[in-house]
């Protein structure tokens, strides 16, 4: 409990918080002073002197965001004195900042421009020259074009240390000549770069995708979630003729503070992409061709109906994007389960699914969102933060500042722009032997046996405990609040459900809480919908060819595990029906019928986040074309083919059906769902597994042989951001390359930046080992210390790659 | 180099022009002949309690000898004495103020005071490291001290174990590369910490989280080298030697249009009057016009209130000026103060670090307007936007030098408004541009004062 | 490597003066020796010292432009850099006498190179020793005090 003290404010009595700022005292009390360099997520720069206030007994005005309240302290927000600052430092402030207000992006939602016809003189008295600040490239998503708008408050600067983890923009120069700039003309790659538009309080740092796109005042601002990863960020659609123009976020301590990530800031290009579909397609004479939704239903079901009836109900197997909604996965696997098939799931890039009736509830980030940086000690297990999930390396990032310990095991070292404790990568194969090694290692440390579970005995190789290990171990010594995340690695490795078994015996040892990352806006929905397949499952499903597919939201050549065994079961099948919005030309390939669905942007429905809050939201806008809600066609079908069951009013209808039927409750005061902003919790989230589990047995590599690591690059995550066209520019969406230590390349004789081919077995594989076709690319070599030996990291998600197999698994690799 | 004239000197007796051998007067045996580092010894053998020296510096009546004033045991009896981790003192030698050179001259004349003084300092505040800042364009007298230091570490006077008494102080120089502003504590503080040179918002101040955080005291230069003189002179003598509240003595720079430009050493209270007659007074015995009395951030003062002056902290306050550094500018007949004014301005918004808004912009701008009103493109109103601009920069900025700024220009309308409005309506100066010039000749000197 | 095992024991050296952990301190002085090695601090030499130091190469860079000393690569340097100093003690002792000479006899002006790129002219603030007025400083490591006539064709040969 922290103590108040009661201090005055233009003579109103107000209680503030002990050792608050006076400009934060004053916000809570609701008396806005007015700023420009101050940020209440940044450090106190007190540059602008906008916020100069007065206080009794103090000879000089004092900038209210560097002055500490003290009890009994007389403010005044409207004295002459302050008064007369307020216009001095607006008149310092537009000396040499550019009067082209008509031309600037930010007007009519520019601080200096509202700031300045509130508190500013009405005439100008320079006479002289206005400062010229040459133009800064710094990437394809922020623009550094005005750069003599900037008026030196130095938040981007701020924003790049404190935020993003790594000094990208700096001042340089001296004096009035002073500017912002990144080091010798390079681009700022921060995954978290678009926050620099936001924090800017003028227009020198604007967005360049919407550049000059449209006035704030011609847009409409709809709230929503964003569909791209776990947390589901609060986001504002600013919306203009139907189409969103500007994704911003909206505030929420409890998820995204006021942060987005570039991927849900950016992704809505993609929304408006050439690719969208709209209207219908059904394949006539082995061409697809638009019809009349009436003739593509009819055809759907009719096609459905008839190959069900022909080769029995396990013929057919339906995939759901976990970035679907709640209430599209459930219609899909109602659908789906009522025509007779329990082949449903929505986890393309999953492999390993021993887990499956062996959990004791859903799996989930384990904790709230906004505990993460309360905790003393994290251990990350395969993750690549950064471009898993930005706001989760965010949080991770304040605990280390907090002087938390961060630790992380994971398969490549890349730079996770976090203060670490502690860091080991390993390959594929080793990791649960790795993880095992810190749990032993902290074990022993801590006097207790051996920790010998069967789980544990383990068929692959111990792990050696090294230096790195035991430092891991010890950083969980003494922390009183602590966890264990599983990453993106560790979820698709073929050995998750080992991993996940250590990881629990760690967590129980250590005190932790076990949690999962997620991958997916619905990563937690899809359980809560009732997704999890009775027959086969997201991988078997492809290794075991089907008839008939029904897909939504997902395109399995990029999205599943093994693209090119999922593409060639969908080649092969008789009739694929895909709901989406997007028709690529694979799609064009194997699909029977295309059926527009709306994006996230253009329906209701909700996503369930990794911390198993619900939140839902409406369209923004009008579907496109001719593009239906996909609930509302799943509906369709359901009703066509006569199923009972599909008669729902709204996707609220839906919603609610499902999480009374699941166990639900609106808890800690947050109260009724149903409208954006209000959340709900959903219950029987559990990451403990039952006695019963056993893990699946890990083939290991043959001795001598590559493994493959790797990652979906962040911007090719799904269907809508991989066709963001300004995202696609990025350092971030460059083409894979296969990436080795550079003594693995030795070994191979091949030297950096030469072409290889990659060869991997694309057919059902086992673990690490691997039979069948075998799919190759050509890509190019690239020394990496960051990789462990013996490893070729090459990204997933990405048509270059899709030709090979599983996501994990051995290959080769020649000289092209 | 060499003190060129003093009254009752206690820091540079010895030192002073007269003196027969200046050559090798700064070496720490001479310093030891003069009676130096017998404070310390006697701290250290008497072990002389920390609370005991700060009371001492406090009944003195030092004051802070950098610019401000202020009283230097004071200062450091703000240092947290149950302070669990290091603390530091810091010396700031980075002179840099327009008429400013006496820290140049200490150190090249009497470092080992410099040395004896810091390694007091640090004891009574309880330091156990010192940094040693030096302004960057004076690297003579950066070599000057660090041979001093290597001697002061050889005879034990700095070091692990101080005259074996298990007293531990290391000093180590951090060069400044060419910043004004760094002269002022917090900035120098950045500077330390490998930043750019920009001030902190204070508070808090350096004493309670200074040198990366830790408390800090930093002193100027002569402060810590009058430090050694009051202990062994004793308070009250060293009190006596200036007046109440301005204790001892001074190192004046007298600079501009003076017969001999140079440091002079005098007791505090000393009227302008004498200092001017022992630097030999204005040049070419021409007419003394106006005088900066305490650096260029001191606000002019005409000659008639100069004349009439006595050289303390209290007396020129009271006159609306301050006594700064101790850096006399004298201006003469022929000066033009719109030149002048110019010439100060420039220097302002050049070494402005550009942190905040009425500093960074408001500097530059007085500048430009100065520029153009002795460019002869004065326009009306000009004169009444300069003032203003002053008045809204003062008491505004994040440090001392937007302020520094505005008193200059404020200072030189005040007084010499009639000059700046004849610029601005005829476009020329009233002191025609050959008188002027006659007044900045440069002048042939003996070959042994000209480049060494 | 970037830079001789000489000027990196250099560094060291500096690096030592600081509290532990505390390399960044150091910045200014790697900077001076990397300068002093190289004649002047190119976007490469920056890069390294920050690695060096464990900052970020914009943070040393920040640093490299905000103090007067350093010389940059992309600004116009001659061989020889020449600083006089034009604050108010000099001019009023002959500072602009001492800039006229200068300008007229290296046919350049401020911040200019001369054509055979050995000096470049330099407008200087205050350096601390205006009772030697006018002075000017030849490389940032010697002052020359008291210029007259002569004095500046004095310097001029010792540069020239």
């Amino acid at each position: 409990m922290t103590n108040t003290v009661s201090i005055e404010i233009d003579g109103k009595k107000i209680l503030a918080k002990e050792g608050a700022t006076l400009i934060d005292a004053a916000r809570d009390a609701g008396i806005s002073i007015p700023h420009f360099c101050y940020h209440k997520k940044l450090s106190v720069a007190a540059n602008c002197r906008m916020c100069l206030v007065e206080v009794e007994k103090m000879p000089k005005p004092v900038p209210a965001c560097a002055t500490r309240v003290a009890d009994g302290m007389k403010v005044f927000l409207h004295s002459e004195l302050v008064l007369g600052a307020q216009k001095a430092i607006l008149e310092f402030l537009l000396i040499n900042h550019p009067l082209d207000c008509p031309v600037c992006d930010q007007g009519g939602e520019c601080r200096l421009q509202d700031l300045s016809m509130r508190y500013g003189g009405t005439r100008s008295r320079t006479r002289e020259a206005k400062r010229v600040v040459s133009p800064k490239d710094i990437g394809p998503l922020v623009s550094m074009r005005e750069m003599s708008r900037c008026i030196h408050c130095t938040r981007c600067v701020r924003f790049c240390r404190e935020i993003a983890g790594l000094a990208e923009l700096g001042v340089v120069g001296r004096g009035g000549d002073s500017e912002i700039a990144a080091f010798a003309g390079r681009s700022v790659d921060s995954e978290l770069s678009g926050n620099l538009i936001d924090v800017c309080p003028v227009g020198a740092l604007t967005s360049k995708p919407f550049r000059f796109r449209a006035r704030a005042w011609e847009l409409c601002r709809r709230p929503s979630i964003s569909p791209h990863d776990s947390f589901g960020t609060n986001v504002a659609l600013d919306v203009k003729d139907e189409r969103v123009v500007r994704v911003l976020p909206r505030e929420n301590e409890e998820i995204n503070e006021c942060w987005l990530s570039d991927r849900d800031r950016f992704s809505y290009e993609g929304l408006n992409s050439p690719d969208r579909l709209k209207k219908p397609l059904i394949r006539i004479d082995g061409a697809l061709r638009e019809v009349e939704w009436n003739s593509a239903l009819d055809y759907a079901a009719h096609a459905l109906k008839s190959l069900v009836e022909a080769h029995g109900a396990d013929a057919l197997a339906s995939l759901a994007s976990p970035s679907a909604t709640l209430e599209e996965i459930h219609l899909l696997q109602k659908l789906t389960r009522a025509l007779g098939s329990g082949n449903v799931d929505f986890r393309p890039r999953r492999r390993d699914f021993s887990t499956d009736g062996h959990r004791s509830g859903i799996p989930w980030l384990g904790m709230r969102i906004a505990e993460i940086a309360e905790l003393d000690a994290a251990l990350v297990v395969g993750s690549f933060p950064r471009k898993d999930n930005p706001l989760f390396a965010l949080r991770l990032r304040q605990l280390a500042k907090k002087a938390g310990r961060v630790s992380m095991l994971s398969l490549a070292d890349d730079d996770p722009r976090i203060d670490l404790a502690a860091r080991v990568a390993v390959r594929p194969s080793e990791l649960p032997a790795a993880l095992e090694a810190i749990l032993r290692a902290f074990a022993r440390s801590h006097g207790e046996k051996e920790p010998g579970s069967r789980v544990l005995s383990d068929t692959t190789a111990p792990y050696a405990e090294t230096d790195a290990i035991r430092a891991i171990a010890e950083s969980f010594a003494g922390a009183k609040k602590s966890a264990i995340f599983l990453g993106a690695g560790a979820e698709h490795s073929p050995t998750a459900g080992r991993i996940h078994a250590i990881a629990g015996a760690f967590a129980r040892a250590s005190g932790a809480r076990l949690g999962f990352i997620g991958d997916a806006a619905n990563g937690v929905g899809g359980y809560v919908a009732g997704a999890l397949p009775t027959g086969l499952n997201a991988y078997e499903m492809f290794a075991q060819p089907r008839k008939v597919y029904l897909l939504h939201g997902v395109e399995p050549e990029l999205d599943c595990h093994n693209p090119a065994q999922s593409l060639f079961a969908l080649r092969h099948a008789d009739l694929v029906v895909a709901v989406t919005p997007f028709v690529g030309e694979t799609t064009l390939e194997y699909a029977d019928v295309v059926l527009p669905a709306a994006p996230f942007s253009e329906t209701s429905g909700s996503f369930v986040n990794t911390e198993g809050r619900v939140q839902s939201f409406e369209g923004a806008c009008r579907p496109l074309g001719e593009s239906r809600p996909a609930w509302k066609i799943f509906c369709a079908l359901g009703r066509l083919l006569g199923l009972p069951g599909f008669d729902y009013a709204s996707s609220a209808a839906v919603r609610d059906e499902i999480l009374v039927s699941t166990a639900f409750e609106g808890r800690e005061g947050v109260g009724e769902i149903g409208r954006v902003g209000r959340v709900g919790w959903v219950e029987g989230l559990d990451n403990a597994l039952d006695e019963a589990f056993a893990p699946r047995e890990a083939h290991p590599a043959a001795a001598g042989a590559l493994e493959r690591v790797s990652d979906v690059p962040i911007h090719f995550s799904d269907a809508i951001v991989r066709r963001a066209a300004a995202l696609r520019e990025t350092k971030d969406a460059a083409a894979p390359e296969a990436r080795m230590h550079p003594t693995t390349l030795e070994d191979l004789k091949i030297s950096d930046g030469e072409r290889v081919r990659i060869r991997q077995a694309s057919g059902s594989s086992g673990a690490f080992g691997a039979s069948g076709a075998s799919g190759e690319t050509t890509l190019t070599a690239r020394s990496d210390t960051s990789l462990p030996e013996g490893c070729v990291r090459v990204a997933a998600a990405h048509p270059s790659t899709a030709a090979l197999g599983d996501m994990f698994g051995t290959l080769t690799v020649e000289r092209a | 180099m060499a003190i060129l004239g003093a009254i009752d000197p206690i820091l540079t007796k010895g030192l002073d022009a007269d003196a027969s051998d200046v050559s090798d007067a700064w070496r720490c045996r001479a310093y030891v002949d003069r009676g130096g580092y017998a404070a310390l010894r006697k701290i250290v053998s008497e072990k002389i309690p920390p609370a005991r020296v700060i009371a001492e510096v406090k009944k003195s009546a030092l004051r802070g000898r950098g610019g401000a004033g202020f009283p230097t045991g004071l200062k450091w009896s703000f240092m947290p004495s149950d302070y669990d981790g290091d603390k530091y003192l810091i010396c700031n030698s980075d002179e840099g103020e327009p008429g400013s050179f006496k820290d140049r001259d200490l150190l090249l004349l009497n470092p080992h005071a410099v040395i004896e003084g810091m390694v007091i300092g640090a004891y009574a505040i309880g330091a156990k490291r010192a940094y040693h800042y030096i302004h960057g364009e004076i690297p003579e007298a950066c070599a000057r001290f660090l041979e001093a230091l290597d001697e002061a570490r050889a005879a034990g006077f700095v070091g692990s174990d101080i005259l074996g008494s298990g007293l531990c102080v290391e000093i180590a120089v951090h060069r400044g590369r060419g910043a004004y502003v760094c002269g002022e504590e917090t900035a120098m503080l950045e500077s330390l910490e490998g930043k750019r040179g920009q001030p902190r918002n204070k508070p808090p101040f350096p004493a309670a989280s200074g040198f990366y955080g830790a408390p800090t005291t930093i002193n100027n230069t002569e402060t810590f080298a009058a430090v050694p003189f009051v202990l062994s002179m004793g308070a009250d003598a060293y009190l006596a030697a200036g007046k109440p509240g301005n204790g001892g003595t001074k190192l004046f720079s007298v600079s501009g249009h003076i017969e001999r430009p140079g440091n002079y050493e005098v007791p505090l209270g000393t009227p302008f009057g004498t200092l001017l007659e022992l630097a030999g007074g204005v040049r070419a015995a021409r007419a003394l016009k106006a005088c900066i009395p305490g650096g260029t951030s001191a606000a002019v003062l005409p000659a008639e209130v100069m004349m009439n002056l006595a050289m303390d902290y209290d007396s020129i306050s009271r006159a609306g000026s301050m006594l700064g550094s101790g850096a006399v500018i004298v201006l003469d007949e022929t000066t033009c103060m719109v030149g002048a004014l110019e010439a100060i301005t420039c220097f302002y918004q050049r070494e402005s670090c550009g942190q905040c808004s009425p500093c960074r912009e408001g500097t530059r701008w007085m500048h430009r307007i100065v520029r153009r009103i002795e460019n002869g493109e004065g326009r009306p109103g000009d004169l009444e936007t300069l003032e203003d601009i002053a008045r809204n920069i003062s008491g505004r900025s994040i440090c001392a030098l937007g302020d520094a700024a505005s008193a200059a220009v404020q200072g030189f309308l005040k007084h010499f408004r009639g000059e700046f409005a004849h610029h601005v309506e005829r476009g020329e100066c009233l002191v025609p541009r050959e008188v002027q010039r006659e007044g900045c000749r440069l002048r042939e000197i003996s070959k042994e004062a000209s480049t060494p | 490597m970037m830079l001789t095992r000489e000027s990196l024991e250099k560094i060291d050296r500096e690096i030592a003066k600081y509290p532990e952990g505390r390399k960044q301190s150091a910045v200014m002085a790697a900077l001076a020796v990397a300068q002093d090695e190289k004649g002047f601090l190119s976007d490469e030499v920056i890069e390294f010292v920050a690695g060096l130091l464990g900052m970020a190469p914009i943070a040393v860079r920040e640093v490299a432009s905000f103090y007067a000393m350093y010389k940059y690569k992309k600004e116009p340097s001659g061989k020889t850099r020449l600083t006089v100093c034009t604050s108010l003690p000099c001019r009023l002792s002959g500072a602009d006498e001492v800039a006229e000479t200068l300008k007229e006899k290296l046919g350049i002006g401020w911040g200019e190179t001369t054509p055979d790129g050995r000096v470049t002219l330099v407008e200087g603030e205050c350096m601390g020793a205006c009772g030697d007025a006018p002075v000017a400083l030849i490389d940032d490591t010697r002052m020359c005090c008291r210029l007259t006539r002569e004095g500046v064709d004095a310097v001029l040969r010792e540069i020239g």
